[in-house]
């Protein structure tokens, strides 16, 4: 069941008109005829959008039978961001190993030519530690 | 510096992350079966072996092993590749849980000695996407789907929501 509120809510938030609807309702609550307004949308066009927003827990209508106001609900987008977040904590352990690969690569690169005065850094230490 | 995740469209993960090298070293890094099993791999889980043949058409196969000894393998085909700016493949799991195969698209741009890489994974259905979003937990960091299923239990059942 919680799998597929999450399913819900990502599915909600990959439409931008329903993003849009989000950062207004971020503002304060409104009716849907508030809502309309800007999106040079019909209201039922705007309802539909508004009940998969619902359907995700994101937005909440008022009790008030004849304005309806609509609310944002903070809970479920709080939620799908926790889960981007360990996503990106899922691969930015990764990432830190490249960052120490490529730094590795980089200074090899920049190493002097063979035969010069300096020896390979391994080379050094393993005369310094009598082999 | 850490990397940004962002969901653009229903079927689609994009990662974006800086790198301190030139896009010819992060390409090799991403390309090259030695400098690949040093690095790839996340939380936990790293690559025992990797088998690739680098051109347009050519397949690769990934074993990985992870904490608890688990096995792990991909596979797929490159679809392009254009060293040292773009790659990209396909890929399939051998236990895949979703259908059909995701195509990987990443993108090397150069910037002053570094790299900016966009990652973009795209699903073939919006399922399998949100799927792959809760692989992390599956793969074992319970704790945190159990503080999530909390979360979620509190949120669907109480009154006091408003924030």
């Amino acid at each position: 069941m919680a799998a597929d509120l999450l399913d819900a809510t990502f599915a909600a938030l990959a439409d931008p008109t329903r993003r849009a609807i989000l950062t207004r309702l971020a503002a304060g609550e409104a009716t849907v005829t508030e809502l309309a307004a800007p999106f040079h949308m019909s209201q039922p066009a705007i309802s539909k959008h508004l009940k998969v927003l619902e359907r995700a827990g994101l937005v909440s209508r008022g009790r008030d039978a004849q304005r309806r106001p609509c609310r944002l609900e903070a809970r479920p987008l709080k939620v799908a961001v926790d889960w981007l977040e360990t996503y990106r904590d899922y691969w930015e352990e990764s990432y830190q190993r490249l960052d120490a690969l490529l730094t590795e690569l980089r200074a090899g690169e920049q190493a002097p030519p063979a035969g010069g005065d300096v020896p390979p850094a391994g080379e050094q230490a393993r005369r310094e530690s009598g082999g | 510096m850490s990397v940004v995740v962002t969901t653009p469209s229903d079927r689609e993960i994009v990662l974006a992350r800086s790198f301190d090298a030139p896009p010819r070293l992060v390409f090799a890094a991403f390309t090259r079966p030695d400098l690949l099993t040093r690095w790839y791999g996340a939380r936990g889980w790293h690559l025992v072996s990797c088998d690739l043949d680098l051109r347009a058409g050519g397949a690769y196969r990934f074993v990985s092993r992870g904490p608890g000894g688990e096995r792990m393998a991909q596979s797929g085909v490159y679809r392009v590749v254009e060293p040292p700016r773009r790659l990209v493949l396909t890929e399939v799991f051998d236990d895949q849980s979703y259908p059909g195969e995701t195509v990987i698209t990443h993108d090397f741009a150069g910037r002053a000695g570094r790299t900016d890489l966009t990652t973009t994974v795209r699903y073939a259905t919006p399922q399998g996407r949100d799927r792959v979003l809760r692989y992390p937990m599956a793969r074992g960091v319970a704790e945190s789907f159990d503080r999530l299923d909390q979360l979620l239990t509190e949120g669907t059942n109480s009154d006091e929501l408003d924030s």
